[in-house]
Protein backbone atom coordinates (compact mmCIF):
# COMPACT_ATOMS: atom_id res chain seq x y z
CA UNK A 1 0.00 0.00 0.00
CA UNK A 2 2.89 2.45 1.39
CA UNK A 3 5.95 0.98 -0.82
CA UNK A 4 8.11 -0.38 2.03
CA UNK A 5 5.17 -1.72 3.97
CA UNK A 6 1.57 -1.25 4.62
CA UNK A 7 -0.53 0.33 6.97
CA UNK A 8 -0.77 -3.36 8.46
CA UNK A 9 1.73 -5.49 8.60
CA UNK A 10 3.89 -6.64 11.37
CA UNK A 11 6.53 -3.82 11.26
CA UNK A 12 4.07 -0.79 10.89
CA UNK A 13 2.77 -2.56 14.09
CA UNK A 14 5.87 -2.91 15.74
CA UNK A 15 6.71 0.28 15.33
CA UNK A 16 3.16 1.42 16.63
CA UNK A 17 3.03 -0.61 19.85
CA UNK A 18 6.77 0.84 20.83
CA UNK A 19 5.93 4.51 20.29
CA UNK A 20 3.08 3.88 22.73
CA UNK A 21 5.04 1.34 24.79
CA UNK A 22 7.77 4.40 25.34
CA UNK A 23 5.22 6.83 25.64
CA UNK A 24 3.54 5.53 28.03
CA UNK A 25 6.03 4.33 30.02
CA UNK A 26 7.94 8.07 30.36
CA UNK A 27 5.25 9.40 31.23
CA UNK A 28 3.67 7.01 33.95
CA UNK A 29 7.33 7.15 35.61
CA UNK A 30 7.20 10.93 35.28
CA UNK A 31 4.16 10.88 36.61
CA UNK A 32 5.12 8.83 39.62
CA UNK A 33 8.37 10.95 39.98
CA UNK A 34 6.50 14.23 39.26
CA UNK A 35 2.97 13.81 41.30
CA UNK A 36 4.67 14.22 44.49
CA UNK A 37 7.56 16.51 43.72
CA UNK A 38 5.27 19.09 42.39
CA UNK A 39 3.01 18.99 45.20
CA UNK A 40 6.14 18.77 47.93
CA UNK A 41 7.02 22.49 45.29
CA UNK A 42 3.59 23.62 45.91
CA UNK A 43 3.53 23.09 49.92
CA UNK A 44 7.24 23.52 50.68
CA UNK A 45 9.03 26.77 51.95
CA UNK A 46 12.38 26.48 51.67
CA UNK A 47 15.37 28.49 50.55
CA UNK A 48 15.94 28.72 46.96
CA UNK A 49 12.30 28.16 46.44
CA UNK A 50 11.53 30.54 43.84
CA UNK A 51 14.72 29.44 42.11
CA UNK A 52 13.35 26.27 41.77
CA UNK A 53 10.49 26.68 39.66
CA UNK A 54 11.62 29.45 37.64
CA UNK A 55 14.27 26.33 36.60
CA UNK A 56 11.11 23.99 36.58
CA UNK A 57 9.64 26.31 34.20
CA UNK A 58 12.25 26.97 32.35
CA UNK A 59 12.58 23.53 31.90
CA UNK A 60 9.29 22.68 30.52
CA UNK A 61 10.06 24.55 27.00
CA UNK A 62 13.53 22.47 26.67
CA UNK A 63 14.65 21.94 23.53
CA UNK A 64 14.29 17.92 22.67
CA UNK A 65 17.26 17.91 20.89
CA UNK A 66 19.11 19.38 23.65
CA UNK A 67 17.58 16.61 26.52
CA UNK A 68 18.62 13.97 23.91
CA UNK A 69 21.79 15.64 23.35
CA UNK A 70 22.28 15.33 27.40
CA UNK A 71 21.08 11.70 27.66
CA UNK A 72 22.84 10.48 25.09
CA UNK A 73 26.12 11.70 27.17
CA UNK A 74 24.65 10.07 30.33
CA UNK A 75 24.35 6.63 28.45
CA UNK A 76 26.66 7.02 26.12
CA UNK A 77 30.25 4.01 26.19
CA UNK A 78 32.52 6.96 28.32
CA UNK A 79 29.38 8.39 29.96
CA UNK A 80 28.47 8.22 33.80
CA UNK A 81 26.15 5.73 33.20
CA UNK A 82 27.58 3.99 30.15
CA UNK A 83 28.83 1.22 32.24
CA UNK A 84 24.30 0.05 31.70
CA UNK A 85 25.01 -0.17 27.97
CA UNK A 86 21.15 1.48 27.42
CA UNK A 87 22.15 3.65 24.78
CA UNK A 88 20.35 3.33 21.19
CA UNK A 89 17.43 0.89 23.30
CA UNK A 90 14.00 1.50 24.18
CA UNK A 91 15.26 2.49 27.63
CA UNK A 92 17.93 5.58 26.41
CA UNK A 93 14.26 6.57 24.41
CA UNK A 94 12.26 6.30 28.10
CA UNK A 95 14.81 8.15 29.36
CA UNK A 96 15.15 10.96 27.06
CA UNK A 97 11.11 11.67 27.34
CA UNK A 98 11.04 11.45 30.81
CA UNK A 99 13.59 13.85 30.83
CA UNK A 100 11.52 15.97 28.93
CA UNK A 101 8.03 15.42 30.55
CA UNK A 102 8.92 15.62 33.79
CA UNK A 103 9.52 19.19 33.95
CA UNK A 104 6.02 19.99 32.66
CA UNK A 105 4.31 17.44 35.03
CA UNK A 106 6.12 18.97 38.28
CA UNK A 107 5.62 22.93 37.14
CA UNK A 108 1.53 22.05 36.38
CA UNK A 109 1.46 19.84 39.19
CA UNK A 110 2.99 22.42 41.60
CA UNK A 111 0.20 24.82 40.37
CA UNK A 112 -2.36 23.25 40.65
CA UNK A 113 -1.92 21.65 44.35
CA UNK A 114 -1.18 25.33 45.58
CA UNK A 115 -4.19 26.78 44.37
CA UNK A 116 -6.03 23.68 45.73
CA UNK A 117 -4.01 24.17 48.99
CA UNK A 118 -4.96 27.84 49.39
CA UNK A 119 -8.64 26.26 49.51
CA UNK A 120 -8.05 23.33 51.93
CA UNK A 121 -5.49 24.48 53.75
CA UNK A 122 -7.14 25.89 57.31
CA UNK A 123 -9.78 22.59 56.74
CA UNK A 124 -6.56 20.14 56.56
CA UNK A 125 -4.51 22.15 59.20
CA UNK A 126 -7.52 22.06 61.66
CA UNK A 127 -7.94 18.27 61.15
CA UNK A 128 -4.21 17.54 62.16
CA UNK A 129 -2.87 16.78 58.48
CA UNK A 130 0.72 18.88 57.92
CA UNK A 131 1.75 19.84 54.48
CA UNK A 132 3.21 16.05 54.58
CA UNK A 133 0.24 14.39 55.34
CA UNK A 134 -1.67 17.02 52.77
CA UNK A 135 0.27 15.91 49.94
CA UNK A 136 -1.29 12.60 49.26
CA UNK A 137 -4.92 13.86 50.14
CA UNK A 138 -4.41 17.24 47.97
CA UNK A 139 -3.08 15.17 44.91
CA UNK A 140 -5.91 13.00 44.97
CA UNK A 141 -8.48 15.81 45.08
CA UNK A 142 -6.93 17.53 42.15
CA UNK A 143 -6.39 13.85 40.07
CA UNK A 144 -9.35 15.65 37.92
CA UNK A 145 -7.09 18.56 37.18
CA UNK A 146 -4.08 16.84 37.05
CA UNK A 147 -4.88 14.80 33.99
CA UNK A 148 -4.24 17.76 32.20
CA UNK A 149 -0.38 17.65 32.73
CA UNK A 150 -0.51 14.24 32.32
CA UNK A 151 -2.12 15.06 28.65
CA UNK A 152 0.36 18.29 28.42
CA UNK A 153 3.30 15.80 29.14
CA UNK A 154 2.18 12.64 26.66
CA UNK A 155 1.30 15.24 23.79
CA UNK A 156 4.96 16.51 24.14
CA UNK A 157 6.10 12.71 24.58
CA UNK A 158 4.18 11.44 21.63
CA UNK A 159 4.75 14.08 18.89
CA UNK A 160 8.95 14.43 19.93
CA UNK A 161 11.44 12.97 17.58
CA UNK A 162 14.79 14.62 17.78
CA UNK A 163 15.53 13.28 21.48
CA UNK A 164 14.30 9.81 21.19
CA UNK A 165 15.90 9.84 17.30
CA UNK A 166 19.68 10.87 19.26
CA UNK A 167 19.27 8.19 21.45
CA UNK A 168 17.16 5.58 20.20
CA UNK A 169 19.25 5.73 16.75
CA UNK A 170 15.76 4.87 14.60
CA UNK A 171 16.98 1.44 14.49
CA UNK A 172 14.56 -0.79 12.20
CA UNK A 173 12.62 -2.89 14.42
CA UNK A 174 14.34 -2.18 17.21
CA UNK A 175 13.93 1.69 18.56
CA UNK A 176 12.36 2.97 14.85
CA UNK A 177 8.78 4.85 16.25
CA UNK A 178 6.70 7.03 14.49
CA UNK A 179 8.20 10.26 14.40
CA UNK A 180 11.02 8.96 13.73
CA UNK A 181 10.21 6.74 10.67
CA UNK A 182 8.20 9.99 9.38
CA UNK A 183 11.59 12.03 9.98
CA UNK A 184 13.28 8.94 7.90
CA UNK A 185 10.50 8.43 4.64
CA UNK A 186 10.33 11.74 4.61
CA UNK A 187 13.91 12.47 4.06
CA UNK A 188 14.20 9.43 2.01
CA UNK A 189 11.13 11.16 -0.25
CA UNK A 190 8.48 8.42 0.83
CA UNK A 191 5.78 10.78 0.90
CA UNK A 192 2.48 9.14 1.13
CA UNK A 193 4.51 6.62 3.91
CA UNK A 194 5.27 9.45 6.09
CA UNK A 195 2.02 11.34 5.74
CA UNK A 196 0.27 7.73 6.49
CA UNK A 197 2.34 7.50 9.47
CA UNK A 198 1.16 11.19 10.52
CA UNK A 199 -2.64 10.20 10.23
CA UNK A 200 -2.07 7.37 12.49
CA UNK A 201 0.26 9.79 15.14
CA UNK A 202 -2.59 12.14 14.60
CA UNK A 203 -5.44 10.02 15.41
CA UNK A 204 -3.90 7.91 18.68
CA UNK A 205 -3.37 11.41 19.91
CA UNK A 206 -6.46 12.30 19.28
CA UNK A 207 -7.83 8.98 20.85
CA UNK A 208 -5.80 9.25 23.82
CA UNK A 209 -6.67 13.05 24.63
CA UNK A 210 -10.51 12.38 24.15
CA UNK A 211 -10.11 9.14 26.03
CA UNK A 212 -8.22 10.95 29.11
CA UNK A 213 -11.01 13.83 28.87
CA UNK A 214 -13.44 11.42 28.53
CA UNK A 215 -12.24 10.15 31.86
CA UNK A 216 -12.01 12.97 33.69
CA UNK A 217 -14.88 14.76 32.75
CA UNK A 218 -17.06 11.68 34.01
CA UNK A 219 -15.15 11.36 37.15
CA UNK A 220 -15.57 15.06 38.01
CA UNK A 221 -19.49 14.53 37.87
CA UNK A 222 -19.18 11.48 39.98
CA UNK A 223 -17.18 13.59 42.49
CA UNK A 224 -17.88 16.57 42.40
CA UNK B 1 -18.38 8.68 68.32
CA UNK B 2 -14.53 7.54 69.27
CA UNK B 3 -14.36 9.76 72.01
CA UNK B 4 -10.66 10.20 73.82
CA UNK B 5 -12.28 8.90 77.05
CA UNK B 6 -9.21 8.59 78.84
CA UNK B 7 -7.39 11.39 77.63
CA UNK B 8 -7.95 14.42 80.70
CA UNK B 9 -10.44 17.03 79.97
CA UNK B 10 -8.41 20.24 77.73
CA UNK B 11 -11.22 22.59 79.58
CA UNK B 12 -11.72 25.11 80.60
CA UNK B 13 -9.76 26.92 77.67
CA UNK B 14 -8.63 30.38 78.90
CA UNK B 15 -7.62 33.39 76.98
CA UNK B 16 -5.30 36.37 79.16
CA UNK B 17 -4.62 39.20 77.67
CA UNK B 18 -4.20 37.86 73.89
CA UNK B 19 -3.91 40.58 70.88
CA UNK B 20 -4.19 39.65 67.35
CA UNK B 21 -2.09 42.36 65.67
CA UNK B 22 -1.11 42.45 62.00
CA UNK B 23 1.10 45.60 60.60
CA UNK B 24 0.35 47.52 63.95
CA UNK B 25 -2.98 47.08 63.81
CA UNK B 26 -4.62 45.85 66.66
CA UNK B 27 -7.50 43.33 64.94
CA UNK B 28 -8.65 41.31 68.27
CA UNK B 29 -8.16 42.51 72.01
CA UNK B 30 -9.43 40.02 74.90
CA UNK B 31 -8.26 40.44 77.77
CA UNK B 32 -9.21 37.62 79.59
CA UNK B 33 -11.88 35.35 78.79
CA UNK B 34 -12.71 31.42 79.54
CA UNK B 35 -14.55 28.70 77.93
CA UNK B 36 -15.88 26.38 80.46
CA UNK B 37 -17.17 22.59 79.82
CA UNK B 38 -20.65 21.69 79.25
CA UNK B 39 -21.52 25.14 77.84
CA UNK B 40 -22.87 26.72 74.95
CA UNK B 41 -20.87 29.52 73.97
CA UNK B 42 -22.11 32.09 71.52
CA UNK B 43 -19.78 34.28 69.98
CA UNK B 44 -22.02 37.46 69.14
CA UNK B 45 -21.19 41.29 67.19
CA UNK B 46 -21.83 42.61 64.28
CA UNK B 47 -19.68 41.66 61.54
CA UNK B 48 -15.97 42.46 61.33
CA UNK B 49 -16.45 42.38 65.10
CA UNK B 50 -13.24 39.93 64.87
CA UNK B 51 -15.54 36.80 65.97
CA UNK B 52 -13.86 34.86 63.27
CA UNK B 53 -10.34 35.35 64.18
CA UNK B 54 -11.03 34.87 67.90
CA UNK B 55 -12.33 31.40 67.11
CA UNK B 56 -9.15 30.60 64.69
CA UNK B 57 -6.88 32.26 67.85
CA UNK B 58 -8.37 29.84 70.00
CA UNK B 59 -8.39 26.81 67.57
CA UNK B 60 -4.63 27.46 66.78
CA UNK B 61 -4.81 28.56 63.63
CA UNK B 62 -2.98 31.97 64.22
CA UNK B 63 -0.87 32.50 66.77
CA UNK B 64 -1.74 35.74 68.94
CA UNK B 65 0.71 38.39 69.02
CA UNK B 66 0.74 38.36 72.79
CA UNK B 67 -0.58 37.03 75.97
CA UNK B 68 -1.81 33.24 76.16
CA UNK B 69 -4.48 30.73 75.05
CA UNK B 70 -3.79 28.02 77.52
CA UNK B 71 -6.11 24.76 77.42
CA UNK B 72 -6.47 23.19 81.35
CA UNK B 73 -3.45 22.80 83.09
CA UNK B 74 -1.00 23.15 80.22
CA UNK B 75 -2.21 20.36 78.13
CA UNK B 76 -1.26 20.73 74.74
CA UNK B 77 -4.40 18.90 72.99
CA UNK B 78 -4.30 16.71 70.06
CA UNK B 79 -5.86 17.85 66.99
CA UNK B 80 -8.31 15.57 67.26
CA UNK B 81 -9.27 17.29 70.63
CA UNK B 82 -11.26 20.86 69.37
CA UNK B 83 -12.40 20.49 65.92
CA UNK B 84 -13.75 23.59 63.74
CA UNK B 85 -16.16 23.93 61.51
CA UNK B 86 -15.71 26.87 59.17
CA UNK B 87 -18.44 29.45 57.74
CA UNK B 88 -18.05 27.80 54.04
CA UNK B 89 -17.23 24.30 54.64
CA UNK B 90 -14.56 22.88 53.04
CA UNK B 91 -15.51 19.03 51.76
CA UNK B 92 -12.94 17.23 50.18
CA UNK B 93 -14.20 16.23 46.24
CA UNK B 94 -14.81 12.76 47.15
CA UNK B 95 -18.20 11.10 48.24
CA UNK B 96 -19.53 11.59 51.83
CA UNK B 97 -18.30 8.54 53.40
CA UNK B 98 -14.73 9.50 51.82
CA UNK B 99 -14.93 12.87 53.46
CA UNK B 100 -15.75 10.86 57.12
CA UNK B 101 -13.21 7.91 55.83
CA UNK B 102 -10.48 11.26 55.74
CA UNK B 103 -11.04 12.61 58.73
CA UNK B 104 -10.76 9.35 61.05
CA UNK B 105 -7.85 8.23 59.04
CA UNK B 106 -5.88 11.49 60.21
CA UNK B 107 -7.37 10.91 63.66
CA UNK B 108 -5.30 7.19 63.39
CA UNK B 109 -8.15 4.81 62.72
CA UNK B 110 -7.51 2.14 60.66
CA UNK B 111 -9.48 0.75 57.54
CA UNK B 112 -12.18 -1.28 59.21
CA UNK B 113 -12.61 1.46 62.42
CA UNK B 114 -12.62 4.21 59.63
CA UNK B 115 -16.13 2.22 57.70
CA UNK B 116 -17.74 1.66 61.09
CA UNK B 117 -17.78 4.66 62.65
CA UNK B 118 -18.48 6.47 59.67
CA UNK B 119 -21.49 4.56 59.01
CA UNK B 120 -22.66 5.00 62.91
CA UNK B 121 -21.96 9.09 62.47
CA UNK B 122 -23.62 9.39 59.14
CA UNK B 123 -26.68 7.39 60.51
CA UNK B 124 -26.96 9.19 63.50
CA UNK B 125 -27.04 12.72 61.74
CA UNK B 126 -29.76 11.58 58.98
CA UNK B 127 -26.79 11.36 56.03
CA UNK B 128 -26.68 8.26 55.61
CA UNK B 129 -28.35 7.27 52.81
CA UNK B 130 -26.21 10.18 50.85
CA UNK B 131 -22.97 8.32 51.66
CA UNK B 132 -22.15 7.53 48.62
CA UNK B 133 -22.96 11.00 46.81
CA UNK B 134 -20.36 13.47 45.93
CA UNK B 135 -20.09 15.87 48.83
CA UNK B 136 -19.55 18.89 46.93
CA UNK B 137 -23.15 18.38 45.13
CA UNK B 138 -25.05 18.45 48.25
CA UNK B 139 -27.55 20.95 49.64
CA UNK B 140 -25.90 23.81 51.09
CA UNK B 141 -27.45 22.30 54.34
CA UNK B 142 -26.67 18.92 53.69
CA UNK B 143 -22.81 20.31 53.28
CA UNK B 144 -22.63 21.81 56.35
CA UNK B 145 -24.64 18.95 58.54
CA UNK B 146 -21.46 16.93 56.88
CA UNK B 147 -18.75 19.33 58.17
CA UNK B 148 -20.68 19.40 61.63
CA UNK B 149 -20.64 15.04 61.38
CA UNK B 150 -16.73 15.54 59.94
CA UNK B 151 -15.90 17.56 62.32
CA UNK B 152 -17.70 15.68 65.79
CA UNK B 153 -16.76 12.16 64.04
CA UNK B 154 -13.23 12.33 65.95
CA UNK B 155 -14.62 12.55 69.00
CA UNK B 156 -13.92 16.20 70.20
CA UNK B 157 -14.49 17.67 73.42
CA UNK B 158 -14.59 20.77 72.04
CA UNK B 159 -16.03 22.15 68.61
CA UNK B 160 -15.67 26.04 67.31
CA UNK B 161 -18.35 27.04 65.13
CA UNK B 162 -17.92 29.42 62.58
CA UNK B 163 -20.96 31.50 61.35
CA UNK B 164 -22.35 27.75 60.99
CA UNK B 165 -26.03 28.73 59.73
CA UNK B 166 -25.20 31.58 57.64
CA UNK B 167 -26.75 31.81 54.40
CA UNK B 168 -28.96 28.94 54.99
CA UNK B 169 -32.81 28.25 54.75
CA UNK B 170 -34.96 28.14 57.92
CA UNK B 171 -35.34 24.15 58.20
CA UNK B 172 -31.65 23.81 57.36
CA UNK B 173 -30.81 26.22 60.04
CA UNK B 174 -33.34 24.40 62.19
CA UNK B 175 -31.88 20.70 61.64
CA UNK B 176 -28.34 22.04 62.64
CA UNK B 177 -29.93 24.16 65.61
CA UNK B 178 -31.16 20.29 66.83
CA UNK B 179 -28.00 18.57 65.73
CA UNK B 180 -25.98 21.13 67.58
CA UNK B 181 -28.21 20.73 71.07
CA UNK B 182 -28.45 17.24 70.58
CA UNK B 183 -24.21 16.73 71.18
CA UNK B 184 -23.93 19.15 73.66
CA UNK B 185 -26.70 16.78 75.38
CA UNK B 186 -23.89 14.25 74.59
CA UNK B 187 -21.51 16.26 76.30
CA UNK B 188 -19.70 18.36 73.53
CA UNK B 189 -18.70 21.43 74.54
CA UNK B 190 -18.94 23.88 71.53
CA UNK B 191 -18.49 27.80 71.01
CA UNK B 192 -20.25 29.40 67.72
CA UNK B 193 -19.92 32.86 66.55
CA UNK B 194 -22.82 34.56 65.13
CA UNK B 195 -24.40 37.86 64.17
CA UNK B 196 -28.07 36.38 64.65
CA UNK B 197 -29.87 37.78 67.52
CA UNK B 198 -32.53 35.37 67.52
CA UNK B 199 -30.40 32.58 67.76
CA UNK B 200 -28.19 33.39 70.30
CA UNK B 201 -30.89 33.79 72.65
CA UNK B 202 -32.10 30.53 71.32
CA UNK B 203 -28.82 28.42 71.75
CA UNK B 204 -26.62 30.16 74.35
CA UNK B 205 -25.51 29.68 78.11
CA UNK B 206 -22.92 31.71 77.58
CA UNK B 207 -22.46 35.05 75.56
CA UNK B 208 -18.90 36.75 74.07
CA UNK B 209 -20.02 39.77 72.78
CA UNK B 210 -17.41 41.51 70.69
CA UNK B 211 -17.42 45.11 69.01
CA UNK B 212 -14.39 46.48 66.90
CA UNK B 213 -12.32 44.13 67.89
CA UNK B 214 -12.97 44.11 71.16
CA UNK B 215 -14.16 41.25 73.57
CA UNK B 216 -16.23 44.15 75.62
CA UNK B 217 -18.87 41.19 77.64
CA UNK B 218 -18.44 37.77 78.46
CA UNK B 219 -21.89 36.82 80.47
CA UNK B 220 -24.53 34.23 80.99
CA UNK B 221 -26.83 34.60 78.39
CA UNK B 222 -30.05 35.44 80.30
CA UNK B 223 -28.18 38.06 82.25
CA UNK B 224 -26.69 39.59 78.49
CA UNK B 225 -30.26 39.98 77.01
CA UNK B 226 -31.74 41.22 80.45
CA UNK B 227 -29.13 43.94 81.15
CA UNK B 228 -26.16 44.38 78.60
CA UNK B 229 -23.20 46.32 81.06
CA UNK B 230 -22.08 48.39 77.48
CA UNK B 231 -23.61 51.03 75.49
CA UNK B 232 -22.34 48.78 72.57
CA UNK B 233 -24.09 45.54 73.65
CA UNK B 234 -27.36 47.49 74.49
CA UNK B 235 -27.11 49.39 70.86
CA UNK B 236 -26.32 45.81 69.41
CA UNK B 237 -29.73 44.60 70.83
CA UNK B 238 -31.82 47.20 70.04
CA UNK B 239 -30.27 46.57 66.38
CA UNK B 240 -28.95 50.10 66.36
CA UNK B 241 -25.42 49.40 66.70
CA UNK B 242 -22.79 52.24 65.41
CA UNK B 243 -19.45 51.23 64.09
Amino acid sequence: MFGTFSLFDSAFVAIVLLSLKVTLTAVGCAGLVGLPLGAALALGRFPGRPVIIVIVNAFMGLPPVVAGLAVFLLLSRSGPLGGFGLLFSPAAMVVAQFSLVLPIIIALTRQTIEDLWGEYRDQLTSMGAGPLRAIPTLIWDARFSLVTGLLAGLGRAFAEVGAILIVGGNIAGFTRTMTTAIALETSKGDLPLALGLGAVLMALTLAINGLALAVSRLGARFAG
Amino acid sequence: MTSVTSAPSILPLTLDRVAYEVGGRRLVGVEWATIAKGRKTVVLGPNGAGKTLFLRLCHGLIKPSAGTIAFASGIRPAPQQHAMVFQKPVLLRRSVAANLHHALALAGLGYFERRRTSRLILNRFGLGDLADRPARVLSGGEQQRLAIARAVAVGPELLFLDEPVSGLDPSAMRQIEEMLVALHADGLTWVMTTHDLAQARRLADDILFFHAGRLLEAAPADRFFAEPATEEARAFLESRLFW
